[in-house]
């Protein structure tokens, strides 16, 4: 199978407008013949449902949680971005494409990049006008920041909450349509299964979380905005619902899924304590732009309480290593050189899994009030989990699992290599290549749910007929029938160990050898572990309870059985690529300074990986990409 | 540390539940609440018993998914923070710690300290929102917003829906969520068509969810995690005034040539 990625031609900054004028319509009446199922309601699944919705589709949008305004595009502190050149600093939608295409380290696709670019400065319009309180300067105009290692200050935000004002402008855009009754709305409900008919997406199955109840529906088009798979190393700054059952039942089903092994480091989160510790915490990047990060010259003063150590006697290892983007360097360069330090034994904290992050400076130079201003709510809750106040002590922060560029493969109109299977937002993995850019994964959500899924699967829907598989149908009854034997079967082992116990010990794995910085004998060992591991969850885990009822443990050991095998997948691709681009740094591949040396001649390609069997070893299919705007060049950020 | 925790059990929403004693040794202090619900967790696994059943996702609190009334308080005595913000730092060896679900009639328990919080999302849909078509908004600095009124419209925004105000509220009532919305909304000038219906409609499904009404006891302030004001209550029965004095239902005007 070749892999078309389906681009349009010409002009790169005329292909989208090209694109949508060559779709296919569908008449305003006969919309509501079409029944779309949209998972999850992020920013993308919240966006396009309500999108859809608003288009007279009829829509069925599911989410795991008790309601659709959880979902983990929540968290995102920092901020969005978008080319809207509002400050006059020489920015502009081919600045932001090229920033984006660059900071990827040249692993995506030039013209879904730009499509990106373009529409971010709808996002901001569309947001606005639906009443998200962004921060405005006192003349009543938006206010903007620079923002994770771009030299234009081209992001929006809403104090620290940006997620949380974007997710609830889309869960509002949401509810009216469920109010209109476009929009069916089932909370709690996990999709379990993809429902696929002579190759073409047909349906989802799910169960219903509160009464067990597992149950199939039927659709002319399915997308899957399920986020990321972080939580295939347990320790993450997802929420701990986040999974990555979704996008793999679907890869099972045919879907490729691209670039598994392109997972993001980031490099400002709360250190790990303790044993019991369940997930990780970030700290906005945006801290960056005020706060300085250093550790002790020399490891013997690690242990130093930090007002011991003098000026003179710390390393502000960023500035000093990338003086034009010091402690703004992207999130890749930043953890990996974090990484270095503690290894080298100049970490600080408990185990010296540490650097300070300080305040200091700016709070000398700004005033407390200002910095209050800018970070309060992510002071409080730095305060509230470690019960030290960074207004006084430098924070002390490390490296945590944040986001996957990798994902499900797509083609420029969001499908995957299932006909009818559409793919948003992080769940997909078209825009960031090997390592995403801060403030650009909200943009991406949202581009894809309001305004590029709208049109794409309108013009799949355009041409064919509505219907055509009922609930009846032997594929949709055997999709059914699979899951209500797969959650049998995780009832019935009657083991010892808790779905959590494998959870822990498959992502300590993945993290020892699949984390900041890889290499060919440790990939090796985990591709050895990961299979023994998952024999045993099939052997010895215990869910207490039944299926017909509210079961958290079960949810939890379908997830993790999951990602026992997600897992393999994103070993075996990190394997492969004996390069370091981005978030995937092969210790192999480096230059005599310690940088990540990618390898174009030989790696230039999105690997697409098919399923054969559990068992049996997936087949590579290369999708080669060219760059006809931004000359490849080696990244650099000295 | 150790401490002792009487825990609400209910099997379902059919049965009746009952307080459950349990012991949870080895604590550290740096663990959050929850983190310590896992650890007790682990051991009823360990015995074949069903672990207690509570909500949570983001572990930060943001998502305002999680819930418990610890010691009488929903979110815990801490101030200003999420049931998941709070860390066992906060209490002391040998303590007794009563955790037991939100409680209102409009959210029913589902399990254990689970409860259905989806009234709170029909309020949103009676008219929490500002009516937008994808697409069709302008540029965004052809509305200006005062400073002062984009960061007041900021706090009210700041809900995270999480239902501590109905749980700590003697009255159960949804007062503090319903003008948060309508006041982060009613103070943008992109909010001011729809001002008045969204007041009375999202006030009526308020009462048709069965919430009570606010009779200025104020402890919905005192445990919203995100310190919304009870200001904005002010504010919405100021609004729902007007609107219930000058509302005109709209004709049908259909049709064109």
């Amino acid at each position: 199978m070749t892999l078309n990625s389906n681009c349009p031609t010409g002009p790169i900054e005329k292909r989208w407008e090209k694109r949508r004028f060559e779709m296919k319509l569908v008449n305003p009446a006969n919309k509501r013949k079409y029944n779309v199922i949209v998972v999850g309601s992020g920013l993308a699944g919240a966006s396009a449902a309500a999108s859809l919705g608003e288009l007279g589709y009829n829509v069925q949008c599911f989410c795991y949680q008790d309601s659709p305004r959880r979902a983990h595009s929540i968290a995102a502190q920092g901020g969005i971005n978008a080319a809207k050149n509002y400050t006059n600093d020489g920015d502009s939608i081919f600045r932001l494409f090229y920033d984006t295409v660059k900071g990827g380290d040249f692993r995506a696709r030039e013209s879904n990049v730009y499509r990106l670019a373009e529409v971010s400065v709808d996002i901001i319009d569309q947001c606005t006008a639906q009443g998200v309180p962004f921060a405005r300067e006192y003349g009543g105009l938006l206010a903007n920041r620079s923002f994770g290692g771009a030299q234009v200050s081209r992001t929006f935000y809403a104090r620290g909450q940006t997620g949380q004002q974007l997710l609830i402008g889309a869960y509002q855009a949401l509810a009216r349509q469920i109010a209109a009754g476009t929009v069916k709305m089932s909370c709690r409900s996990e999709m379990l299964e993809l429902i696929v008919v002579d190759g073409v997406a047909r349906g989802i199955v799910t169960r219903d979380m509160v009464t067990g109840k597992i149950e199939a529906h039927v659709a002319d088009a399915v997308a899957l905005c399920t986020g990321g798979y972080g939580n295939v190393f347990y320790l993450s700054t997802n929420a701990k619902g986040c999974n990555a059952m979704a996008l793999w039942r679907a890869h099972k089903k045919g879907a490729f899924l691209a670039n598994p092994c392109f997972t993001q480091i980031h490099p400002t989160c709360i250190p790990v304590k303790g044993e019991y510790q369940s997930k990780l915490t970030l700290m906005s990047e945006s801290l960056r732009n005020d706060g300085r990060v250093w550790v002790p010259k020399d490891g013997k003063d690690s242990g130093k309480p930090v007002f011991d150590i003098p000026e003179n006697a710390r390393d502000y290892y960023l500035e000093r290593r990338y003086p034009a983007f010091g402690n703004l360097v992207p999130r890749d360069i930043a953890s990996r050189a974090a990484k270095q330090v503690c290894d080298d034994g100049r970490g600080v904290g408990p185990g010296g899994l540490g650097v300070y992050l300080d305040f200091a400076d700016s709070i000398k130079r700004l005033g407390r009030k200002t910095i209050e201003e800018r970070y309060g709510n992510l002071f409080d809750m730095y305060h509230h989990i470690t019960d030290e106040n960074p207004y006084e002590v430098p924070m002390r922060i490390y490296p945590a699992v944040h986001y996957t560029m990798g994902g499900l493969w797509v083609d420029y109109d969001l499908m995957s290599t299932v006909p009818g299977l559409f793919v948003g937002g992080e769940a997909n993995f078209s825009d960031h290549g090997a390592n995403r850019l801060g403030a650009s994964a909200l943009m991406q959500g949202l581009a894809d749910g309001y305004f590029v899924l709208p049109y794409t699967i309108g013009h799949y829907l355009g041409q064919r007929a509505a219907g055509g598989v009922k609930l009846d149908h032997p594929e949709v009854k055997a999709a059914k029938k699979s899951v209500e034997e797969r959650v049998q079967k995780l009832l019935d082992i009657g083991g010892s160990r808790s779905p959590d116990s494998f959870h822990r010990e498959l992502g300590l794995l993945c993290w020892e050898h699949c984390g900041m910085a890889r290499n060919k004998a440790g990939l090796e060992k985990a591709l050895a572990r990961i299979p023994e591991l998952r024999a045993e969850f099939w052997q010895d885990l215990r869910v207490v309870g039944s299926g017909e009822e509210l079961n958290q443990e079960l949810e939890r050991a379908g997830r993790v059985a999951d990602a026992l095998e997600f897992a393999e997948l994103m070993v075996r691709d990190a394997l492969h690529r004996e390069e370091s681009c981005g978030g995937h740094f092969r210790e192999e591949s480096q230059t005599p300074e310690g940088e990540a040396m990618r390898d174009d001649e030989r790696y230039c390609y999105v690997a697409a990986w098919a399923h054969q069997g559990v068992d049996a070893e997936p087949v590579l299919h290369k999708e080669p990409l060219s760059f006809e705007y931004v000359k490849l060049t080696q990244r650099s950020y000295k | 540390m150790r401490v002792f925790l009487q825990v609400w059990r209910q099997k379902n929403g059919q049965s009746k539940g009952r307080f459950e004693r349990y012991e949870a040794s080895d604590i550290s202090p740096d663990m959050s609440l929850l983190e310590m619900l896992d650890v007790v967790n682990e051991g009823l696994v360990q015995k074949n018993e069903a672990p207690i059943a509570f909500d949570h996702d983001c572990r930060e609190g943001i998502c305002g998914m999680c819930g418990l009334v610890i010691n009488g308080v929903p979110h815990g005595s801490e101030g200003g923070a999420t049931t998941c913000q709070l860390h066992m730092r906060k209490f002391r060896d040998g303590d007794e710690i009563w955790i037991e679900p939100f409680r209102a009639k409009a959210f029913p328990v589902l399990r254990d300290c689970v409860v259905d919080r989806t009234a709170l999302d029909r309020i949103i849909q009676a008219g929490g929102f500002i009516s937008v078509r994808t697409g069709a908004a302008p540029d965004a600095n052809q509305i200006l917003v005062p400073k002062e009124d984009a960061d007041l419209a900021m706090d009210a925004a700041a809900c995270i829906g999480c239902g501590a105000c109905v749980a700590a509220c003697p009255n159960a009532s949804a007062m503090l969520f319903t003008a948060a919305k309508l006041s982060h909304l009613g103070l943008l000038p992109q909010g001011q068509p729809e001002r008045y219906s969204r007041a009375l409609a999202m006030v009526k499904q308020m009462d048709a969810e069965g919430f009570g009404a606010c009779t200025n006891h104020e402890e919905c302030e005192a445990v919203c995690p995100k310190e919304v004001s009870i200001d904005f209550i002010a504010r919405m029965n100021r609004d729902f005034a007007k609107a219930a004095a000058t509302f005109r239902p709209p004709k049908a005007r259909g049709g064109g040539d």
